[in-house]
């Protein structure tokens, strides 16, 4: 994996928060946890496309506001009884700053 | 052949005597029971949670109607009886003279008032009786209400504490050098100030009350320094007496109590005495657990069985929530005595043990007190320590080398081990219960055995011994918890938060022991609510423990776009707000505007960086959020009323503009929607709104509790009132009770169906004293809930959400 692309500061994400990131292949969740680590994924529910990005981020996963599936931030993977996995993007955080793999978006937007 | 037994006094240690009396000879006795107090037997050491808004007083009855009548009591409540004649064997009362065969003189203590300047005030008062807990509580409903407890012991702060949780200013006066000076030593006697200063209780000690000064009220405390509080009651909590005045007129042997034998017999045979009232070898008690063996002893006595009471040591607890005090025995220092103390300053923990040749003698502890059972049973037993004396006050879970998990502890208990302080059980009777009558649940073992019954502290223990008995089959979620990350259900952490004083979803989550590192999608949404509602102007909200549409001010649609829905307030519009939504609709290329159910303008799928200039706008002309994202007041539905329709009778559309700009902005648990029909045909559909007004000749008929969403409900009657304002009041006050009682996501209709409709109209109908204090407290949150989001986000306010954090164009392809 490599084009690491720096995409702004960690800060810039409130703690149990995210933020987007627009690419060519689509919109990106970046999700912040409380214990401050930081994830990507495609913003895109693999239930029925729902923003994943606008969804309450708990732990190291996020709800989904549309109805409710719970998604791992480390996986993809939909937790609990609901079936379905979204792209993870790899990111990496230094000095502050969050780097993302662009190379893994051509991947993940098949 | 019955017995005609008369009693006296209908209060705990009578009822437990009847109890065991119907339970040894059912049909031996024809009972009369006379009461002082307008009610029959209810847990008296209940009175202090009750006094907190903890408990209801329905929760502490101890015998209902039914029970007196299933065992044929004949009750006279309301009747003191006023003399005893022991020639004739008839006792007096209002109504008339009562023969018996068998006496029972059962009358408790009176409490003590001390005799100065000024004690018969109205609103100085006693902690004694429910008709003192329902002054106290109406004072503290006055906003801003003072009270001066005078007396630092166990009534006296509990009272100081609860009256404090019901927000009163309060100050606790006591005479001696520290707090709870016979339960406790000076150490935990100062903890326990500082944490009740830090609830806000002011305690003066060394405080020497020389008069209570008002004219035809209460206004205020003089102390002999010249010290001067001023306060709305007075509660006296210094002490009791017991109330020998009918025995010492009937010329029955006293000292400081009736005396009484070991049988429960006074100087006449045929008299029985038992409880507070009475003395047994120079000891008079305070406390049920002593109280409750006489009243097993009279009982036997009475059916000819032979039993003796001993003398009963006595272990106390405070039951102030969050605060954990234990004391029994005897704590004094001597050169005859060694002591052993621990203290964890930074967890607040004090704890000391007093020896005596190697047995505990007494035992003080503050903060952490759940070995208090075991070395109160060591004490009693007087166990001798010495093989474990190193590590005895780190408590039972040391003992044997590694520590033992609480279940395990509680396994390792000796069979004769005490769980239930109040009623005298042991271990064994309970565990025996459960096996024998295959109970399964707390309430269960109450019945069958009591433990946990009176003060109920032990209720973890008797628990732990359910789920030891029965395994993975003790379910003990009778309620429902909130989520997966927590055995605490909706109201429990509603009431923790208020008694622990709550501030922060971080602080709950730590007080009441979440399992998960931050919540869930379920909890945090709730508990955020819960916060905002119980601290306004104090809470910060948490933005990221709210739902989408609520952080956002918008509704989220499927595609990601959002809807926008200003406030048209009770549907009335202007060609200028019109041509405003026209014009933002053209400038940002708004796809739809649809007019709403709720009788105003939806503008569909705005782009969500578009949001804050399309508010910016509206807000512009005028316009603010119509939260129809929001577990808030969403719309307020009028018809056009007496200004133009040829049947209306008020103003219906004013007073529903009134209402929503009174009430837009407060959170409430789930969306509430109102209406105002200016006449009985109802043409805005009052009759299926959270509250809904009918506007009729008189005036304006209060209905609420109705929904036509999911479920479709009628409206159930609340009142009727004359005036707008009262109309307001009412509705205002009627929100709020639901904003503090109601769980999230529950509407007004679910929360009614749970708490009952009667204990609504009890606070908003019945008694106007609450019905102001609710509105009052609505009004105050108000003042912090009142602010348009949008302005803020216009300005500036959570920027992040609404723009990209990056734009990347260019992607690596591969
Ligand atoms: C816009 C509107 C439909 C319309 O085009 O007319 C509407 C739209 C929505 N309704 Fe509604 N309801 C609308 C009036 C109603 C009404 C009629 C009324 O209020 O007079 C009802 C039945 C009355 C009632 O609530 O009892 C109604 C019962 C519901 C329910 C069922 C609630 C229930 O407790 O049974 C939901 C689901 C919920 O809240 O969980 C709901 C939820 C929704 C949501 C918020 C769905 C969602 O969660 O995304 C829709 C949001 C649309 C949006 O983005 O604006 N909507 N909804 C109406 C907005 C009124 C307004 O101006 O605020
Ligand atoms: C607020 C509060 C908290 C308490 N907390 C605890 C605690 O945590 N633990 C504990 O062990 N104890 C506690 N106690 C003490 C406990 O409640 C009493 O020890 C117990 O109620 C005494 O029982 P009794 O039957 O002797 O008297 P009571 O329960 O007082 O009953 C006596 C009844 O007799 C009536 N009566 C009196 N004279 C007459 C008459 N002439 N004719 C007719 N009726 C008459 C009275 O009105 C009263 O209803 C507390 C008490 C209070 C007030
Ligand atoms: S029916 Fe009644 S309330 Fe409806 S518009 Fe006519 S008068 Fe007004
Ligand atoms: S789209 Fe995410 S849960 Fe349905």
């Amino acid at each position: 994996m490599g084009n690491w692309v720096d995409i702004g500061a960690v800060n810039d994400i409130p703690l149990r928060g995210a933020r987007c990131v627009n690419t060519p292949s689509g919109k990106i969740g970046i999700f912040r946890t409380l214990d401050d680590r930081v994830f990507a994924l495609r913003d895109h529910c693999p239930h029925k496309g729902g923003p994943l990005s606008q969804g309450i981020v708990h732990g190291a996963s996020v709800t989904c506001p549309l109805h409710n599936w719970v998604i791992s931030l480390e996986t993809g993977e939909a937790l609990g009884a609901d079936e379905g996995q979204v792209g993870t993007i790899p990111v990496q955080v230094e000095n502050g700053r969050i780097l993302m793999a662009t190379a893994a978006l051509a991947v993940a937007a098949e | 052949m019955t017995t005609n037994l008369v009693v006296v006094g209908a209060g705990m240690a009578s009822g437990r005597a009847l109890e065991h009396l119907f339970e040894a000879a059912p049909g031996q006795f024809n009972v009369t029971l006379f009461g002082a107090e307008p009610r029959g037997n209810y847990n008296r050491i209940m009175l202090s949670p009750v006094l907190a808004g903890e408990k209801t007083f329905d929760e502490i009855i101890t015998h209902d109607a039914d029970w007196y009548a299933e065992h044929g009591v004949n009750c006279r409540f309301g009747e003191t009886v006023t003399a005893i004649d022991r020639e004739r064997k008839v006792v007096t009362s209002v109504k008339g003279e009562t023969p018996y065969d068998k006496l029972l003189i059962a009358t408790g203590s009176a409490p003590f008032i001390i005799p100065i300047a000024g004690k018969d005030l109205p609103g100085v008062m006693a902690f004694r009786d429910l008709d003192d807990v329902n002054r106290m509580t109406t004072a503290a409903a006055k906003p801003n209400a003072r009270a001066v407890v005078i007396g630092g012991g166990l009534l006296g702060l509990e009272a100081a504490a609860a009256l404090r949780m019901r927000g009163m200013e309060v100050v606790v006066l006591h005479l001696m050098g520290h707090l709870m000076e016979r339960q406790l030593d000076p150490a935990a006697g100062y903890l326990l100030q500082r944490e009740l200063e830090s609830r806000g209780i002011k305690v003066h000690c060394k405080a020497q009350t020389k008069a209570i000064l008002g004219e035809d009220k209460v206004d205020a405390v003089l102390l002999d320094d010249g010290t001067v509080y001023d306060a709305d009651i007075v509660v006296m909590a210094v002490g009791i007496r017991p109330e020998t005045r009918i025995a010492t007129d009937a010329g029955l042997q006293i000292e400081r109590g009736i005396l009484v034998d070991d049988q429960m017999r006074t100087s006449d045979p045929d008299i029985l005495a038992i409880g507070e009232c009475v003395e047994h070898q120079g000891a008079v008690y305070g406390l049920v657990a002593p109280l409750y063996k006489m009243a097993e002893v009279a009982a036997q006595t009475l059916t000819g069985a032979t039993a003796a009471f001993r003398p009963v040591q006595t272990a106390t607890q405070l039951k102030v929530t969050g605060v954990s005090v234990y004391s029994a025995g005897d704590f004094a220092e001597g050169d005859d005595r060694e002591e052993i103390v621990l203290r964890d300053a930074s967890a607040g923990v004090y704890k000391r043990l007093v020896l005596q040749e190697n047995r505990i003698i007494g035992a003080v502890m503050y903060g952490e007190t759940a070995d208090g059972p075991w070395f109160f049973d060591m004490l009693r037993q007087g166990t001798d320590i010495a093989d474990m004396r190193d590590t005895l006050v780190f408590g039972q879970a040391y003992q044997g080398g590694s520590p033992l998990d609480p279940m395990a502890a509680v396994a390792a208990l000796p069979d004769e081990a005490e769980i239930c302080g109040c009623n005298g059980i042991c271990k064994s009777k309970i565990t025996g219960a459960i096996a024998e009558k295959g109970l399964t649940s707390l309430d269960e073992v109450r019945a069958h055995t009591k433990a946990s019954a009176s003060c109920g502290t032990c209720t973890g223990l008797v628990e732990q011994l359910l789920s030891l008995s029965l395994g993975d089959e003790y379910n003990p979620a009778a309620v429902q918890p909130m989520c997966p990350c927590t055995d605490l259900g909706h109201d429990e952490v509603r009431r923790l938060i208020v008694a622990k004083q709550l501030k922060s979803v971080p602080a709950v989550m730590q007080e009441l022991e979440w399992t998960t590192s931050c919540g869930c999608a379920k909890c945090r949404p709730a508990l955020n609510y819960y916060l905002v509602a119980t601290w306004p102007g104090e809470y910060v909200d948490d933005n990221q423990s709210r739902f989408i549409n609520e952080r956002v001010h918008a509704n989220i649609q499927k595609d990601g776009t959002y809807s926008v829905v200003p406030r048209m307030f009770g549907g009335i519009t202007t060609p200028n707000e019109l041509r405003a939504i026209a014009d933002v609709a053209d400038k940002f290329a708004i796809p739809t505007v649809k007019v709403t159910g709720g009788q105003r303008i939806d503008l569909l799928g705005v782009k969500k960086h578009d949001l804050p200039a399309v508010w910016a706008d509206l807000n512009a002309a005028g316009m603010v959020s119509g939260a129809a994202y929001a577990k808030g007041l969403r719309t307020v539905k009028t018809c056009v009323g007496s200004d133009w329709c040829r049947f209306g009778t008020q103003d219906s559309t004013g007073l529903g503009i009134r209402i929503e700009k009174f009430m837009w902005g407060a959170w409430t648990p789930a969306k509430v929607k109102m209406a105002v029909s200016g006449c009985p045909r109802n043409c805005a559909e009052a009759t299926c709104k959270d509250v809904g007004v009918i506007c009729v000749d008189s005036g304006y008929d209060i209905v609420f509790a109705g929904a036509a969403g999911l479920d479709i409900k009628g409206t159930q009657a609340l009142c009727h009132a004359n005036s707008e304002d009262e109309t307001i009041e009412i509705i205002a006050a009627l929100v709020q009770l639901y904003l503090e009682q109601g769980r999230y996501l529950e509407r007004i209709y679910k929360w009614t169906d749970r708490v009952g409709i009667d204990s609504i109209k009890a606070a908003i109908v019945d008694d106007l004293a609450k019905r102001r204090h609710y509105y009052e407290r609505f009004v105050y949150s108000q003042e912090f809930a009142q602010v348009d989001p949008w302005e803020e986000r216009v300005n500036g306010k959570d920027a992040h959400e609404f723009a990209a954090m990056a734009e990347l164009n260019m992607v690596a392809a591969e």
